[in-house]
């Protein structure tokens, strides 16, 4: 015999966030292979970054990776704003994450017209720009997301117990910021290591 | 709140009438291309995947005839080159997957006490772009330029430089559009699974298909990204010249093998696991009794999952990589025999103990345990690492991949056909015309593959547009190629069982099978709403109490009056008021609703959109390819803009 | 063709190992399928008898195959650690794999020739395994098992040829259009022969002598088959299709397309496409008299 009682008021996440959570794993997923590709790349060639590339530096893009990273703290900030009901707290973070992010992608594009290696160049250029640039791309996504759950912030769209664009957004953005770890651990840090 | 284990008074004809008129979608050309009731979208993909197989299947016979005899003319080494990339291609792509997907579609939601899926729209827009990536893939035929590089598509063969016309471009455009189709349908699955069984649907009591199709979800999610990358950076390679694959440039035709078969082998147990879940399924059901070992079953299906990503490197056996990497991944692909093995023998536990029904679904089920069999008997030999450098790439492995992707995929297919058609259509099926598809489909199946296997130990190799006569392959050649008639005849006529069927077929009951899973306690078809009441269950076979004999669903006797709406939604109001019950994932407990959306174009729209962008690529028009962006973006925005998620 | 008449070290292996598995899968499949036939036709008397489900499971699912896949997994690791290991005294055989044909040459010899591959019995090969265009892959079934040409990767194939005697050998890997015409020949001979067989080869062929091959000759040189074909010890270098210096002594033509008959060679030279579609040489428009001596002059060399 089984018996419900009404549910408790502990909030468990909504289908759209399980969505997306399942859209993470395979998107993660796919960087993890373009890293595993990259790597293997490298394992396997005599000389690496081939044709006496430099590697990338670390002078600007440190600093700008901390940017980003950073930008996932206005958006705990706008979550946990909205949690107590302050629609101000919230339109003040989306705002000000959207803001870095926009600061690293600037740099992004600025980095691929610094770098002396094109795309076509060899496999090294290939898997850099493509890598690289498939994470803006998500960056670019986010950042869309970002101005989609302002404008549903300024329309007043969002409740204390109810807030499921920003959890979505939120989800996402913090996954954009993981999959940077690994990529400036691998393309950036490991390559001036070495 | 007490339960009461009895369905309570049925709610009257007149009520479930308009309730069902709720759920209705409008009638003709615009319901068509705006449903998005899973059960519509489910036979479609069955539909279109059907109709992808006799194609492939009819590239199969031309092939067969060109190799009926040695040194023969009927076909060019072109064309046969494209008809066998084709039929691999729409085998793998465009029939086995999407139709395991149709069948998903259809059936989880109604098992596990759902009124529909967790993403209805995202449903639709699955099938949409289905459709288009074959239609995408196709259209090569069209123009005179099928692709022609292998189903597989190495590399460098399919670089520019050895394959400089757009051929390849279909292939690997349409390769990663599909992509897109079978993620969504998984993380559809996954979400619906985990979030919206019916109360007391614990893990422990879920079918058995919906754990295959929840299994096959996570291996797509983990799998499908390497063979998109795997095409991606092809078309990277041909479209903008980079050089991911090219080896002067630090780039390796290896890694595209490492990439495409770290898909590949997955793949083919993500074809193969919901299989075996139509056969737990059907296997218990015409032994008439309970499925046995469900425990072993389950765990063996998720062990699968987890032990099919680490043998890929066995399809690169005879690439020359270190011995030593080798004989992991042989030795990791011996033992993904066991759970294999494990689910054989609970089936024939289940037979032993039981008392078995030959209908047509049970005979084609037998089909494929006969099939399977060999299949993997074949498929520990060629695990052999040193074996397989004698056998791999010749027709001994075409031999065994078709006795597990044919036998152990479409036998199971074909017995779900005759045993849930009827559910969803109304009709049944002839038994006479399927015993005689059935015992066709055998006789020609293992006339046609059998021999495969001695005219790969006696040298003839794979892919081959013609062979020399005096090798001693001539005779056998002709025997297969007889046997594909037989069988393409005996596919045929289940085919014509199933037009004939949906004319003058005998009106199906609910129950036809006296079957124990919750689809088979509404009418076939079911309404539109599936299940006026939600059910509450309580075992493992709902339809079954302990004595063995169908009985009736409980339900939540005094829902209607409980003061949480998600409690609400399982009852008739849930049904009138067009919603679904969100049910937390652990202990199944009712705690939200789920409003299923109106019917909506913005799915379709969105998958033409896309199609724009892919056409876009593949004949580098800059402006096609942004046209569909646009429309993409416009109708992505048009989608989650009014996504209710968030109230006013 | 049969990978069960095995004439070379790692054939032999390959063939036992067959038959290993071969009685095992039978003994499995006749027990198991008369399981399931026996389940369904059974009378059950009681729905207690027989095995339970989990002895079933158990020992048919578990036990029994880890004991079976066991034995091949020692088996396995076995055959894997003693097949294809370096050898002392090896010959040395480069092989490269072309479109739709195979570059043969003996390092230290100056000999090259194109898809026949000369081999001593008793004695250990290594056959350097190299392309420059797509993959191909090397089989011989009944000397050894096959190995892939991966541009960019240099494989290595090793074993002991035991029989004398001619073996057929196909492309294993699709490579293109024309890759079920891209067969090869394994000449073995004992150690005596094939000592005698390459000393010869390291001479280029002598000078043809009768009066249609010296004509034929003269049109070799005048037409455009120096731009793609070599001649040892002539002014013909070309390096795009295989190296003629032994075309009179090969067995077949276009890698085992048609059999080498002066007829045949008028026919290739004329119009490879008509044997071979897709191939990568041009038709070559001769007079009939041109394309006799032709084709005589290129039977004198070997």
């Amino acid at each position: 015999m089984t018996s419900f009682a009404v549910p408790t008021t502990k909030r468990s996440y909504s289908t759209a966030w399980w969505g997306m959570a399942a859209l993470i794993a395979t998107e993660s997923m796919v960087f993890t292979v373009l890293l595993g590709g990259y790597f293997f790349l490298r394992a396997s060639a005599l000389q690496w970054p081939p044709g006496g590339i430099a590697g990338p530096e670390l002078r600007l893009s440190l600093p700008f990776s901390f940017l980003l990273w950073g930008s996932s703290i206005p958006i705990f900030y706008a979550e946990a704003a909205i949690r107590r009901g302050s629609q101000r707290g919230l339109r003040i973070g989306l705002f000000v994450s959207a803001v870095m992010g926009a600061g690293f992608l600037a740099f992004t594009l600025e980095d691929f017209h610094d770098v002396t290696f094109g795309w076509r160049d060899n496999a090294y250029g290939s898997m850099f720009y493509v890598i690289v640039g498939l994470h803006a791309l998500h960056v670019f996504a986010g950042l869309g997301m970002n101005v989609l759950v302002e404008i549903k912030a300024w329309q007043g769209k969002f409740r204390a117990d109810c807030y499921t664009s920003v959890e979505v957004l939120s989800l996402y953005w913090h996954f954009v910021d993981a999959v940077w770890i690994f990529v400036f651990l691998s393309l950036f840090v490991s390559e001036t290591w070495r | 709140m007490a339960i009461i284990d009895q369905a309570p008074d049925a709610p009257d004809a007149a009520t479930l009438e308009r309730i069902e008129h709720r759920w209705l979608d409008a009638p003709g050309i615009p319901g068509f291309f705006t449903t998005v009731d899973h059960k519509r979208i489910g036979v479609r993909y069955i539909y279109t995947s059907f109709v992808f197989f006799f194609l492939a299947g009819l590239a199969a016979l031309v092939m067969r005839d060109q190799l009926a005899s040695s040194n023969n003319n009927v076909l060019a080494p072109e064309t046969y080159n494209a008809l066998f990339t084709l039929h691999g291609t729409t085998m793998i792509f465009l029939f086995n997957t999407p139709v395991l997907a149709g069948f998903g579609n259809y059936l989880v939601p109604l098992q596990i006490g759902s009124r529909d899926m967790a993403f209805p729209r995202l449903n639709a827009f699955s099938y949409w772009v289905f459709l288009f990536a074959g239609l995408l893939l196709y259209s090569s035929v069209v123009v005179g330029h099928p692709p022609d590089g292998g189903w597989f598509a190495y590399v460098p063969l399919t670089d520019k430089a050895y394959s400089p016309a757009i051929n390849i471009d279909f292939w690997g455009l349409a390769i990663i559009f599909v992509g897109i189709s079978t993620t969504a349908g998984a993380i559809n699955f996954i979400v619906t699974i985990f979030k919206m069984r019916a109360p007391g649907m614990t893990f422990n009591r879920m079918p058995v298909f919906v754990w295959s199709m929840l299994v096959f979800s996570f291996m797509v999610i983990f799998a499908v990204p390497a063979v998109t990358i795997a095409a991606a950076l092809l078309e990277f390679d041909r479209l903008f010249g980079t050089a991911f694959y090219t080896p002067g440039a630090g780039g390796s035709a290896l890694l595209y093998q490492h990439l495409f078969w770290f898909w590949g082998h997955p793949e083919v147990y993500i074809l193969f696991v919901p299989a075996t879940g139509m056969v737990s399924m059907m296997v218990a059901v015409f032994s008439r009794r309970v499925l046995a070992g469900y425990v072993w079953i389950v765990t063996s299906l998720v062990s699968v999952g987890f032990i099919s990503f680490g043998v890929w490197v066995h399809h690169m056996f005879a690439t020359g990589l270190p011995a030593l990497a080798l004989a992991f991944f042989a030795g990791v692909s011996l033992l993904i025999t066991i759970p294999s093995g494990v689910q054989f023998f609970a089936w024939i536990a289940t037979m032993w103990k039981g008392t078995v029904e030959l209908t047509v679904p049970m005979l084609f089920t037998v089909g494929f345990l006969l099939i399977f069999l060999l299949g993997g008997i074949t498929g520990v030999m060629v695990s052999i690492l040193p074996f397989d450098w004698a056998v791999t790439d010749s027709y001994f492995v075409v031999a065994h991949l078709h006795y597990v992707l044919n036998g152990a995929v479409v036998f199971p297919i074909f017995g779900a056909l005759y045993y849930w058609l009827p559910k969803m259509t109304g009709r049944m099926l002839s038994e006479r015309l399927g015993k005689v598809s059935f015992w066709v489909m055998f006789v020609g199946f293992n006339l046609t593959f059998f021999p495969m296997h001695i005219l790969g130990i006696i040298g003839m190799p794979r892919r081959v547009w013609t062979y020399s006569n005096g090798l001693g392959w001539d005779t056998l050649n002709l025997i297969v190629s007889l046997g594909s008639v037989l069988f393409g005849l005996g596919t045929g006529i289940t085919l014509l069982n199933w037009a004939i069927s949906l004319r003058r077929g005998r009106p199906a009951p609910a129950n036809p099978w006296d079957a124990d899973s919750l689809e088979w306690a509404v009418a076939s078809p079911p309404p539109e709403y599936n299940f006026a009441q939600i059910p509450v269950v309580s075992s493992r076979h709902p339809l079954w109490d302990d004595d063995g004999a169908p009985a009736a669903v409980p339900v939540l006797a005094d829902a209607a009056e409980g003061r949480d709406p998600s409690v609400r939604s399982l009852a008739l109001e849930g049904a009138a008021d067009k919603t679904t019950t969100i049910t937390s994932g652990r202990d199944t407990r009712p705690f939200e609703v789920l409003e299923i959306p109106e019917q909506t174009v913005v799915p379709f729209v969105l998958a033409l959109g896309l199609a724009a962008f892919f056409a876009g690529l593949l004949i580098e028009a800059t402006v096609v390819g942004v046209l569909g962006v646009a429309i993409a973006v416009a109708a992505l925005l048009r989608w989650v803009w009014r996504t209710d998620m968030d109230r006013a | 063709m049969n990978i069960l008449h095995a004439h070379g070290s790692e054939a032999e292996r390959l063939a036992g190992i067959w038959w290993l598995m071969f009685g095992l899968g039978a003994g499995v499949y006749a027990i198991v399928a008369g399981f399931i036939v026996w389940a369904i036709v059974r009378n059950r008397t009681a729905a207690s008898d027989g095995p339970s489900d989990n002895t079933w499971i158990v020992w048919g699912g578990v036990v029994v195959p880890v004991v079976i896949l066991g034995v091949l997994a020692v088996v396995t690791v076995q055959a894997t650690s003693e097949l294809r290991r370096p050898e002392a005294n090896a010959l040395h055989v480069e092989v490269v794999g072309k479109r739709w044909w195979w570059a043969v040459s003996y390092p230290g010899t100056g000999f090259v020739t194109a898809n026949e591959v000369h081999l001593p019995a008793g004695r250990p090969v290594e056959i350097g395994l190299d392309s420059d265009n797509v993959i191909h892959s090397f089989w011989v079934p009944e000397l050894a098992g096959k190995l892939d040409l991966i541009p960019g990767q240099h494989n290595v194939l090793r074993f002991t040829p035991r029989k004398p005697g001619r073996y057929i050998g196909e492309c294993a890997e699709f490579c293109g259009l024309e890759h079920a015409r891209m067969g090869f020949e394994v000449i073995v001979e004992n150690a005596t022969d094939f000592d005698r067989w390459l000393a010869r080869k390291r001479n280029p062929p002598s000078a043809p002598e009768s009066e249609s091959a010296l004509e034929g000759e003269t049109v070799f040189q005048r037409q455009s088959c120096a731009g793609c074909h070599t001649v040892r010890g002539t002014a013909a270098q070309g390096t795009v299709g295989p190296d003629l210096t032994d075309i009179g002594e090969r067995s077949t033509i276009g890698a085992r397309t048609v059999a080498n008959t002066p007829a045949n060679l008028e026919a290739w030279i004329s119009d490879a496409q008509y044997f071979k579609p897709g191939a990568l040489m041009p038709p070559i428009e001769l007079s009939n008299r041109d394309l006799r001596n032709l084709a005589a002059y290129l039977e004198t060399l070997k």
